[in-house]
């Protein structure tokens, strides 16, 4: 019998794992991948674990996850995919499992989705021109290279200016491909600072801003891209490879076969602050619900999210009436999308601008109820507020910068 | 040098079905494609619709085949194991001038011999499709029309000529053809292939092989179609194809569901002089997306999995370009139905070539192969518990959006007919055809088709 399943083991999935087990219920994550750490596992590069103020590589990172929900009692399926959700009466959902093991439908009074998110690819971006092969995502390029020990191209464009984008081209250089530019439809990179000075000066490619890619040209393979800026000068650039980068999504899929509440601002399913979504039993964590924030703000919400689960096991009721969240402009979304009235927590957000010492204000009937100050913010990285802000709300508030 | 009975020249939908009819026939036949797979034309970017013929040109050829195809594909379906969805389509008139054109519609329906078109008020045609967008006036029913699977459809004709000893040469441009006494002598960079009958089943390329084959009457002009397909989680804002009413030049933009559980957007009708100009464009997205928010508002809320481009053979004629000769058949400007007639052609050209002299005896036990099945209304491997159980690989999904495992993987190259690259991978099994495009599964798959585990 599984007390709690927990779908996807990333860091979101497995640090929920380890917290719930610990307090002795019976925990199984099941992942499709060929081992348990989520997008980590494959990120070779220096950045992952901030907050403990130790910095380690993506895999040891994701090692370090793994250990600790197996030492914490977890049981944790690889190769095993979760391909359909069905709620059940008096919550909790049961879910189909294929294996190379078996088919199986495994029903548990908690779920706990932690599916983690994707990048747009192209078609998504609705990018023009022909369909040559080595137009690729930052994701399939880390795959490629580090689990497969295949090569991308030559010479590549990287599209999207933000953190990943910065990863791509360490894991490009890697693998003997150059960077030849970085283009972003925005006014300025959106990565640390020191991001871009160090892999510009070491990679030598310009950054090329209000440009975006208008066209991919090539037959088999990809011979060039057609950049235009926004004041429509155009441009050519030959290069065999293009990445795109973040621009994420959250893998709901299973949220929607469910028919779980969606918040439309994220695409991820509509959650509290407990990490309770609309359907009883089914919690929700991670870049599904916040995309794309740090692996450590994913590894925070699983082990936040284990007290309501085990109060839900413990029989607690699932509330039936949440106060909305609303932002206003350049706040794009919540998340939590709404709250129990009384159950204060942290709320991830993002922003479309860059804003420097930003005064942000809480709002409830029109009248600010908490105010605070963040150094600075920037588009494309998630960033919180402290459970205080929502403290003393007692209905739907709103949240905006002053 | 070889001799067949006969000789196909291109390998889409409309080649296949005649190559393995003829070979059913007990004919030697040498199925001759330009590219590296079968099915890499035309027959693999079109809109996937299985036509009743309802809007045919009553009288034309196209009508009847249209019509006789649509019957056979149904009847053959259970064989060959492709998925036939009767979805029906609804055709809707969103202006005065569309709903005067209705009667006329049915009218020609009649006369195409088809029975079952009907008028449909607003509020039926409301209820039919609750989510169509504002403004709509009335319709016409079409019930039998639906949705088929080409990459499907050509993949199992070509293999089943295989399978029953016809000879497929791929890589194999026809460039020079001549008349010998007794047939042709095709000239290919693999050498020299020689035929009693050649028939010409060249697609875009089909009035470049008249020539060659001595004749002229026909030119092609490519005609694009870009379509948008839209993520699976789009499937249940839609219940059929919706058709606009059509006008003289294009059937119009239509909203449909496929067979493998995605919504199509889609297509434009772009005259071209470039012949592989399969590019999808700004200005044609464009297009695709204002009328898409007429008709469907909520649609366009949805992520878009993929854009693609197909060019349909069109020429100067209103007609198929169908013709028999001395030792040739011309099967050419298969337009904008060629999936949904190709069984009916096939039947049409056996019948021809016997009544030219070709005397062979049928195979009396033909080979039978059943094609994996890729549609989502029906069980796919990763749900089959005893699959599975018997075989793990099934279990082993690689690519996740779309569930395929290693094992459809491992069958689809090790098949009569295997793909040579990702793109022919995935008309086979749908790897990389899911909405996360590769993210996930992209080097996995390419591991896969590169025979690493
Ligand atoms: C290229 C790149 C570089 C990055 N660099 C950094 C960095 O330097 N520092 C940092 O802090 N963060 C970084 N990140 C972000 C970080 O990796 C993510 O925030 C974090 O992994 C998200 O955790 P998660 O648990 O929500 O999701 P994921 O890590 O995506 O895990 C989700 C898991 O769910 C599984 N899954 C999904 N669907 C199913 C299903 N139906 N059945 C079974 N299993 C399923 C997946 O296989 C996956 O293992 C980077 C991300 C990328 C893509
Ligand atoms: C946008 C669009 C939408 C459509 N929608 C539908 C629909 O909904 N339903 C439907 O039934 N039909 C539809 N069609 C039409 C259908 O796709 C075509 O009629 C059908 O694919 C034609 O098949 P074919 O075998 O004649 O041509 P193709 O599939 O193009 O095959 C011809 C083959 O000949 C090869 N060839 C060409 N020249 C040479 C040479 N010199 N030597 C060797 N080989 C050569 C080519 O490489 C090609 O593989 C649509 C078409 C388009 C473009």
């Amino acid at each position: 019998m599984t007390d709690v399943l927990i779908i996807g083991g990333g860091p979101a999935g497995l640090s929920a794992a380890a917290a719930i087990a610990a307090r002795g219920a019976r925990v199984r994550v099941v992942d499709r991948d060929e081992a348990a750490g989520g997008v980590p596992r494959h990120s070779h590069h220096p950045g992952y674990g901030l907050r403990e103020a130790r910095v380690l590589d993506g895999p040891a990172y994701a090692r370090r996850l793994v250990e600790r929900a197996i030492r914490a009692g977890a049981r944790i399926d690889v190769r095993a995919t979760v391909t359909d959700l069905r709620p059940l009466v008096g919550g909790g959902a049961e879910a189909d499992i294929t294996a190379p093991g078996g088919r199986e439908t495994v029903s548990a009074r908690a779920v706990v989705l932690a599916t983690g998110c994707r990048e747009r690819p192209r078609s998504a971006r609705l990018v023009a021109g022909s369909r040559p092969s080595g137009v690729l995502t930052t994701g399939w390029l880390q795959r490629l290279v580090h689990l497969d020990q295949g090569s991308p191209g030559t010479r590549a464009v990287v599209v999207g200016a933000e953190h990943v984008s910065y990863s791509a081209v360490v894991t490009l250089a890697e693998a003997g491909c150059r960077t030849v530019a970085m283009v972003t439809q925005d006014d300025n990179h959106v990565s640390f600072a020191a991001f871009d000075l160090v892999a510009r000066a070491r990679f030598r490619f310009p950054v090329l801003t209000r440009t975006r890619i208008s066209d991919i040209h090539g037959g088999d393979r990809v011979t060039g891209v057609t950049i235009e800026r926004s004041d429509g000068r155009r441009g050519h650039v030959e290069c065999d490879t293009v990445v795109f980068t973040g621009d994420w999504y959250p893998e709901s899929d299973l949220a929607v076969r469910a028919r779980i509440d969606r918040d439309p601002r994220t695409h991820g399913p509509l959650v509290d602050t407990r990490a309770r979504t609309g359907t009883p039993g089914v919690f929700a964590a991670g870049n599904l619900i916040h995309p794309a924030s740090t692996a450590d703000a994913c590894r925070q919400d699983g082990k936040r999210l284990a007290d309501g689960v085990a109060s839900w096991l413990d029989g607690s009721a699932w509330p039936d009436a949440w106060a909305s969240i609303d932002v206003h402009s350049p706040l794009l979304w919540s998340a939590p999308g709404h709250f129990v009235p009384g159950e204060a927590g942290p709320i991830r957000l993002q922003t479309a601008r860059p804003v420097n010492s930003p005064r942000f204000q809480v709002e409830q009937d029109g009248r600010a109820i908490w105010h605070g100050r963040l150094p600075y913010i920037r588009p494309t990285r998630p960033f919180a507020l402290p459970a205080a802000a929502l403290a003393g709300a007692r209905g739907p508030v709103r949240i905006r910068i002053a | 040098m070889t001799a067949y009975d006969a000789a196909v020249i291109g390998a889409g939908a409309v080649g296949s079905a005649i190559a393995s009819a003829l070979t059913r026939q007990g004919a030697r036949v040498a199925l001759i494609e330009a590219r590296g797979d079968v099915g890499a034309g035309t027959s693999k970017a079109n809109t996937a619709i299985w036509h009743t013929g309802f809007d045919a040109k009553p009288g034309s050829l196209e009508a009847r085949l249209v019509a006789r195809g649509h019957r056979l594909l149904e009847e053959r379906a259970e064989e060959f194991g492709w998925p036939i969805q009767r979805v029906g389509a609804l055709l809707v008139a969103w202006d005065e001038e569309q709903v005067a054109r209705l009667d006329a519609i049915i009218e020609q329906s009649r006369a195409n011999g088809y029975t079952r078109a009907r008028a449909m008020s607003a509020d039926e045609v409301y209820a039919a499709e609750p989510c169509l967008g504002p403004g709509a006036l009335a319709g016409v029913g079409i019930p039998d029309e639906g949705l088929l699977d080409p990459w499907t459809i050509t993949l199992a004709l070509a293999t089943d000529a295989v399978v029953n000893g016809a000879t497929l040469l791929l890589d194999t441009p026809v460039s020079r053809i001549d008349r010998v006494a007794d047939g042709y002598s095709i000239e290919t960079p693999s050498g020299v292939v020689s035929c009693a009958w050649l028939v010409n089943a060249a697609g875009l390329g089909s009035d470049l092989v008249d020539r060659a084959a001595g004749h002229s009457g026909f030119t092609i002009t490519p005609r694009r179609g870009q379509l948008i397909v839209y993520d699976k989680a789009a499937r249940d804002l839609v219940r059929h194809v919706i058709l606009p009413v059509p006008t003289a030049t294009t059937k119009g933009v239509l909203v449909s569901p496929t067979v493998y559980g995605n919504v199509l957007l889609g297509p434009t009708a772009e005259d071209l002089e470039d012949r592989t100009d399969t590019r999808v464009t700004p200005e044609g997205l464009d297009f695709l997306l204002g009328h898409g928010r007429r008709i469907m508002p909520e649609l366009l809320d949805f992520e878009v999995t993929a854009t693609y481009a197909g060019l349909r053979a069109a020429t100067e004629h209103s007609d198929y370009c169908y013709a028999v000769f001395e030792r040739y058949v011309r099967v050419a400007g298969i337009r904008s139905t060629g999936i949904s007639s190709c069984l009916a052609l096939a039947e049409q050209v056996c019948g021809d070539l016997a009544e030219a002299g070709l005397v062979t005896t049928p195979i009396s036990t033909p080979r039978t192969i059943r094609m994996p099945n890729l549609a989502e209304d029906r069980p796919r491997p990763y749900a089959d518990a005893d699959l599975i159980a018997g075989d793990p690989a099934y279990g082993d999904l690689v690519c996740l959006c779309e569930r395929v495992s290693a094992g459809e993987i491992r069958d689809a190259l090790a098949s009569l007919v295997p793909p040579r690259d990702t793109d022919g991978l995935r008309r086979r099994t749908r790897a990389l055809a899911g909405r996360c495009q590769g993210f996930h599964c992209g080097a996995r798959v390419a591991a896969a088709l590169a025979g690493r585990p």
